[in-house]
C-alpha cells in the first residue's frame, strides 16, 4: 500500500509540475517581452491577454473531457459558428433579448449539437473521429444554408451584449470571467466527483472501466453533451466579441483547440490531463502570439513558433510519462523483492 | 476488442481454402461479409451519383464536366493515396495540406527570387521529403502520438510557409506551367487526374499485391505482432510519411501551376478532406483495414456529387452537409450491418424454442 501511494503522489506531483511548466512559460514569454517593450505591460496589453484566449479555453475545457475519456470532438469551431449566427440573427429580431437569454440560446444550440455527437459515439460505437469530422462538415453546412450570404452586423447587435465582449469587472474582461468560472467549476468536479472521474477511468482502460461498473456509454455521451454546450456558450461570447459573424466563425478552430490542450499537457490518447492544464495551454499559446506582435516579430512567425511549441510540449509528455513509468517499475520491482 | 477485427480482416487476406479451415459453417454473418463489402456499396452509390448527376442536368455526362471534376479533385485524390496508407498503418497525416502549402509558398518564393523553375521545383520536393521524414521521425523513432505530431506539423509547415512567402501571391510563372490546367492534348483528361490513376495504380499494386502491401496491414492489425514477426514497423511507417511528404509537396506544384498563383494559405483545411475521403472509402481508423480501390470510388463518388450539385446551384459550403451525412453513413451503415448479422441467428434460434414452449 505505502508504494502505491509513492506511487500516486509521484504522478501527481509530475501533473503539478506539468501545470507549473506552462505557468513558468507564461511567465518567462511575459518577461521577456517586457523587457523588449514595456508597453506589454500596460493595462490595455494584458486585458487584451486575457480575453484573446477566452473563447479557446471555454472550447478547452469542453475538448479536454472529451479527450480523456479516449474520443475527440472535432466539431467544436463548427458549433460554434452555428451558435455565434443564430444568437446573432436572434437578436436581429428581438433586439431587447436579455443578456442572459442569448447566452442560454447559445449554449442550448451547442447542446443539442453536443448531443447529437455523443449520441452517434456512444451509443452506436463508432469511432468520435469520423463521427465529429462529419459533424463538422454537416454542421457547417447548415450554417452555410442558414447564413446565406448575410451577415450579421455590429449595428444589430444591442450595446449591452457588446458590452459583454469588451467591457470589464474590476480591470478584468467579463470573457475571462466567465471562462475562469467555467474552469472552476469544471474543473473541481474533474477532481472531485465519481461521474468525472469515470471519464478518467474510461480513457485509461476502456474495458477496465465497463468491468468495473462504470457506464461507458452514459459517461461518453455527457462528455460530448457538454463540451458541444460549451462550444454553443462560445459561439455566443464570439457574438458578444466580435459583434460581427459570417458563415466562416470558427472554422479551423477545432485544431486550434486541441493543439491548446495538448500544449496543457491532457493526453491525446486519454486518460490524464486537467482542465486547468488546458486552459493554461490555451492561455500560453495565445500569449505567445501577442508577444510576437509586441516585440515586432513579423506576425507571419506566429504558426511556426506555435507549431514547435507543440511538437516541444508533446515530446516533453512523453519524456515525463516514460519516466514515471519507469520509476513506477523500479518501485515495484522492489516490493517484489521484499 | 481487437481480437474480433483481427478474425475478420485475416478472412479477407487469407486465401478461401484456409478460411474454411478456420471458419465454421457459413453463416449470415459471412454471407453478408462475402457479398457485401463496403466497397460494392460505394461502386452502386457512384453509379446512383452519375444517375443523380444526368437527371439534374443534362450536360453532366459530357466530358468538360468530368475534366472540371478530375481537376478540381486531382490534389486531394493524390494526397488521399498515401494517407490510406498512413491510416491503415493505424496512424494519421494531418499534415498532408500544410505541407501542400508550404510546397506551393517555396516553389513560388524561389520563383520569385530568380530561380530556374526546374531547380525551384527539385527544392520543393526535397522540402516534402524533409517534411514526411521529420513527423517519421517524431512518431517513429521519439514514439510520440502521430494526431498530437501532425496537429503540430500542421501548424509549423503553415507557419514556415507564411514565413517564406509572407503575405506575396507569387505569379508569373513559365508559359509552359499552364498547360497543366488544359487536358492533356486532345483528351478530356486533366493531367492531376492521370497522375491519380497512375499513382492509384502503382499505390494499390505495392498495397494488395506485395509483402510490403501486406506488412502495412499486418502493422495495422497489431503493431507488436507484426514487429515479432520480424516487419520493420518503424522502418516502414517512416517511409511512408516520407512517401506523403512527397506526394503532397508534388501535388503543391501541381496545385500551383494549375492556379498561376501561390500564397502561404494554400490549400488551408483540405487535410480534413483527404482524411474525409480516405474513410469514406472503407478505411478503418484503426488500422488494418482499407483498400485503394475503395479510395478510388470514394474519390469518384465526391467528384461526380460536387460536380452535379454545383450544377443546380448548390454553394461549396452547402455541400459539405453531404460529405458529412456520407461520413456518418460510412461508419455507421457497416456498423448496422454487423449489429444485424449478429442478431440474426440469435432470432432465428430462438423461434422453434418458442413453438416448443
Amino acid at each position: 500500500m505505502a508504494t502505491t501511494t509513492a506511487g500516486s503522489t509521484f504522478v501527481t506531483k509530475i501533473l503539478r509540475f506539468r501545470e507549473l511548466a506552462i505557468v513558468v512559460a507564461i511567465v518567462l514569454v511575459f518577461a521577456l517581452t517586457y523587457l523588449k517593450n514595456s508597453s506589454f505591460a500596460s493595462t490595455a496589453s494584458i486585458q487584451q491577454m486575457l480575453s484573446g484566449p477566452s473563447i479557446i479555453i471555454m472550447l478547452a475545457v469542453g475538448e479536454t473531457l472529451v479527450i480523456v475519456t479516449r474520443n475527440v470532438d472535432l466539431s467544436v469551431g463548427s458549433v460554434l459558428g452555428l451558435s455565434a449566427y443564430l444568437v446573432g440573427d436572434l437578436f436581429v429580431h428581438y433586439p431587447h433579448m436579455p443578456v442572459a437569454v442569448a447566452l442560454l440560446v447559445g449554449l442550448l444550440i451547442g447542446l443539442v449539437c453536443g448531443v447529437v455527437n455523443g449520441a452517434i459515439v456512444a451509443y452506436a460505437r463508432v469511432p468520435a473521429l469520423v463521427v465529429t469530422l462529419g459533424m463538422l462538415y454537416i454542421i457547417r453546412g447548415i450554417d452555410a444554408i442558414v447564413v446565406n450570404g448575410v451577415q450579421i452586423q455590429p449595428s444589430q447587435i444591442p450595446q449591452s451584449f457588446v458590452n459583454l465582449g469588451s467591457g470589464s469587472l474590476i480591470g478584468i474582461p467579463y470573457l475571462f470571467w466567465i471562462a475562469a468560472v467555467a474552469v472552476a467549476i469544471v474543473g473541481y468536479v474533474m477532481r472531485t466527483f465519481r461521474p468525472a472521474r469515470d471519464l478518467y477511468a474510461i480513457g485509461s482502460n476502456p474495458e477496465a472501466a465497463i468491468l468495473a461498473g462504470v457506464r461507458v456509454p452514459r459517461r461518453v455521451f455527457s462528455a460530448f453533451a457538454i463540451s458541444g454546450a460549451l462550444a454553443g456558450l462560445g459561439g455566443a461570447l464570439w457574438l458578444a466579441e466580435f459583434a460581427t459573424v459570417a458563415s466562416t466563425a470558427g472554422s479551423g478552430y477545432e485544431l486550434n483547440v486541441v493543439a491548446a490542450v495538448v500544449v496543457g499537457g491532457v493526453a491525446i490518447f486519454g486518460g490524464s490531463g486537467t482542465i486547468l492544464g488546458a486552459a493554461l495551454g490555451a492561455l500560453l499559446l495565445n500569449t505567445i502570439d501577442q508577444a510576437l506582435v509586441a516585440s515586432r516579430v513579423s506576425s507571419f512567425w506566429n504558426q511556426a513558433v506555435a507549431g514547435i511549441l507543440l511538437l516541444v510540449a508533446i515530446a516533453f509528455d512523453r519524456y515525463v510519462s516514460l519516466r514515471a513509468e519507469k520509476i513506477l517499475r523500479v518501485e515495484g520491482a522492489h516490493r517484489d523483492n521484499a | 476488442m481487437t481480437t474480433p477485427e483481427i478474425a475478420v480482416t485475416t478472412t479477407n487476406i487469407s486465401t478461401t481454402p484456409e478460411r474454411e479451415l478456420l471458419m465454421p459453417p457459413r453463416s449470415f454473418k459471412d454471407v453478408l461479409r462475402s457479398g457485401v463489402r463496403w466497397e460494392s456499396g460505394l461502386v452502386i452509390l457512384f453509379l446512383a451519383s452519375l444517375v443523380y448527376g444526368w437527371s439534374v442536368t443534362s450536360y453532366f455526362l459530357n466530358m468538360e464536366t468530368l475534366f472540371f471534376a478530375g481537376l478540381n479533385f486531382g490534389e486531394i485524390a493524390i494526397m488521399a493515396l498515401p494517407m490510406t496508407l498512413i491510416i491503415i498503418t493505424g496512424e494519421i497525416d494531418l499534415s498532408v495540406a500544410s505541407m501542400l502549402g508550404l510546397s506551393a509558398s517555396t516553389l513560388g518564393y524561389l520563383f520569385m527570387h530568380g530561380w530556374n523553375i526546374w531547380a525551384a521545383m527539385a527544392i520543393c520536393l526535397m522540402v516534402g521529403i524533409l517534411g514526411g521524414a521529420l513527423n517519421g521521425f517524431l512518431v517513429t523513432r521519439l514514439g510520440l502520438p502521430s494526431i498530437a505530431v501532425t496537429i503540430g506539423t500542421l501548424t509549423l509547415y503553415r507557419g514556415i510557409a507564411l514565413i517564406v512567402l509572407g503575405s506575396n501571391t507569387a505569379v508569373g510563372f513559365p508559359a509552359w506551367t499552364q498547360n497543366l490546367s488544359s487536358p492533356i492534348g486532345n483528351t478530356h483528361i486533366a493531367y492531376d487526374f492521370a497522375l491519380f490513376v497512375v499513382l492509384a495504380l502503382v499505390f494499390g499494386v505495392v498495397l494488395h499485391m506485395t509483402a510490403l502491401g501486406r506488412s502495412i496491414y499486418a502493422i495495422g492489425l497489431q503493431p507488436e505482432t507484426a514487429f515479432f514477426s520480424g516487419i520493420r514497423v518503424k522502418r516502414i511507417k517512416f517511409s511512408l510519411y516520407v512517401v506523403s511528404g512527397f506526394l503532397c509537396a508534388f501535388a503543391g506544384i501541381l496545385y500551383t501551376f494549375q492556379q498561376a498563383s501561390s500564397a502561404s494559405d494554400t490549400g488551408v483545411g483540405l487535410e480534413l478532406n483527404v482524411v474525409a475521403i480516405a474513410l469514406f472509402g472503407g478505411v478503418s481508423i484503426f488500422g488494418g483495414r482499407g483498400t485503394i480501390f475503395g479510395v478510388v470510388v470514394s474519390v469518384a463518388i465526391f467528384a461526380s456529387l460536387q460536380s452535379s450539385l454545383t450544377a443546380i446551384n448548390i454553394s461549396g459550403q452547402a455541400q459539405s452537409i453531404v460529405t458529412g451525412c456520407l461520413l456518418l453513413l460510412s461508419v455507421l451503415v457497416p456498423n448496422a450491418i454487423e449489429s444485424m448479422s449478429r442478431l440474426w441467428p440469435r432470432i432465428r434460434s430462438r423461434r422453434p424454442s418458442m413453438e416448443v414452449s
